[in-house]
């Protein structure tokens, strides 16, 4: 069984990779309300916002960033949700596949359109003025950060993409992922918040990864920001990987 | 793939399963020969559809076994689904691949040399080489579901499970499917099929089971549980016209080529 898990997830990959070149609408939606946030920020509320030596735009896109793919997991959530009420996943786990390899390759679409998004906020970003001096290797740890959080993020995707009754539902724990970046220091330095509100921002996973990528794009030393960055992530990830798995295998009897 | 050709296709023994409190199934028995077509039949929520989902390995029983081309479904999973193909309720293709993708996709699953040559046979021999390049979404509820079966028919697995395929098809795709149902078992392919239509079963199998309150109550051949109620009677009945007769009466012999098929 095992000795396919590679070759049965690339034919998987490669049936919903189709998916998405089909509705590029999806990725369309989902870098939409990153880029009007962005938009917005930059261009109504930011003049009014101190973000110190940096220029607004290069403030905000760490943040952006995260929202892009806070945004997009929500698809991953809803494609599986019709995989499994159409019963085609049915027919896949009645088939002689490895079986870790249909919510595998759900996961890897998942990484592919997020990435494709990310790319396309940054494109925007750039046209709107953002600068950043970083070289390869920081430009690189960026992208590391990056999949790392759309992993952990997608593994959580799964649990309600499986456990959902409604298309509704399978989208919806999104919403307060997209939230929390502005209970953080994605938009505005924590330092004007209130002691509990300030409290929470400076505490929660969005903040250390948004210092961090800053940090790299403005080429400050990223100083603990990174370590603290990186520990959410693989910790959310092993966790969301452990949950998803286990609703996985109650999903296949 | 190792067969076992001295055990039934299909044995089923003891089997029990419950949601909650609902026992669904409280001890089904019955075995299925190879190369036979055998019919499950029950009315909505007998537990047809349960025990196919035990028998492809999508479901544990609570109690009992059950064995698939000789292979355990608890504990030689592996094994079943090697033998196994599996059409749901539901056709179960992907709307955003065409035809011709859908089989690719299932023959590399089943990593088949050749799937595009596999795909294109298929689409002949279904109806659908003119469909094949479309998107799955614009095909008719026939269609589909004749692209469903040939999915099933990749790789000829030995047996396959047909749970309710004609429950919303028109008469002339129902046709289709029997038909196709009857090409399968003519190569040696066990067939099990579900059904609430009478006429179905009736038309198909070779031995018809029926469940009811989650046991087998009959499994016989046709002529068998036709002998289970009284001989039948000569009885003699005044024949009242019908509408039909009137209205063909009155509107005349022009419209009679069009009441075949009425009666669906």
């Amino acid at each position: 069984m095992t000795k396919h898990v590679f070759g049965d997830t690339a034919v998987l990959l490669g049936r919903s990779l189709r998916h998405i070149t089909r509705s590029v609408d999806t990725v369309i939606t989902t870098t939409i309300t990153p880029i009007a946030m962005m938009l917005l920020f930059v261009y109504v509320f930011g003049g009014a916002i101190k973000s110190g030596s940096v220029s607004y735009v290069n403030y905000l896109l760490p943040g952006i960033l995260l929202i892009t793919v806070a945004s997009g997991i929500a698809y991953t959530a809803f494609r599986l949700f019709l995989d499994m009420k159409s019963g085609i996943f049915e027919r896949f786990q009645s088939m002689p596949i490895a079986r870790s390899s249909v919510p595998w390759a759900h996961v890897l679409t998942s990484l592919v359109a997020n990435l494709i998004s990310l790319v396309v906020v940054v494109l925007v970003a750039l046209l709107m003025g953002f600068r950043s001096g970083a070289g390869v290797a920081a430009w690189l740890a960026v992208a590391g950060i990056l999949i790392l959080f759309t992993l952990a993020l997608t593994w959580l995707a799964v649990i309600p993409g499986l456990s959902a009754k409604t298309a509704d539902g399978a989208g919806a724990f999104s919403y307060p992922l997209i939230f929390l970046p502005f209970v953080s220091s994605a938009f505005v330095p924590t330092d004007t918040m209130p002691g509990p509100v300030r409290a929470f921002a400076e505490h929660q996973p969005v903040t250390s990864i948004v210092n961090a990528i800053r940090d790299l794009f403005t080429q400050q030393p990223v100083g603990t920001d990174i370590w603290t960055a990186l520990t959410w992530c693989l910790g959310l990830l092993i966790a969301a990987y452990a949950l998803a798995m286990a609703t996985y295998r109650r999903k296949i009897a | 793939m190792p067969t076992r050709p001295q055990a039934p296709a299909i044995q089923v023994q003891g089997l029990e399963k419950s949601y909650g409190k609902l026992r669904v199934l409280r001890g089904v028995e019955f075995g299925v020969a190879r190369g036979s077509i055998f019919a499950l039949l029950g009315s909505n929520g007998a537990g047809k559809t349960t025990v196919v989902r035990i028998l492809s390995t999508l479901l544990k029983a609570d109690a009992g076994t059950a064995g698939v081309n000789g292979f355990d479904v608890a504990t030689q999973a592996a094994d079943v689904r090697e033998s196994i193909s599996l059409t749901g309720q539901f056709a179960a293709v992907d709307e955003i691949l065409s035809g011709r993708e859908n089989l690719v996709l299932v023959a590399r699953l089943r990593h088949l040399k050749g799937p595009g040559k596999i795909a294109d046979d298929l689409l002949e021999r279904f109806s659908l080489a003119d469909a094949g390049a479309r998107k799955v979404s614009t095909y008719s509820g026939g269609m589909r579901r004749r692209l469903d079966i040939a999915m099933s028919l990749i790789g000829n697995p030995p047996v396959i499970f047909l749970d309710e395929p004609t429950t919303g098809l028109d008469p002339q795709a129902r046709l289709e499917v029997w038909q196709a149902v009857r090409e399968l078992a003519g190569q040696g392919t066990t067939v099990l099929l579900t059904t609430q239509y009478l006429d179905e079963a009736e038309h198909l199998a070779d031995r018809i089971a029926i469940l009811h309150e989650g046991r087998i109550i009959v499994n016989g051949t046709l002529t068998e549980l036709k002998q289970l109620l009284p001989p039948a009677k000569v009885e003699y009945v005044e024949k009242q016209p019908t509408l039909e007769d009137v209205f063909l009466a009155l509107v005349g012999a022009d419209s009679k080529d069009r009441n075949v098929g009425t009666n669906a």
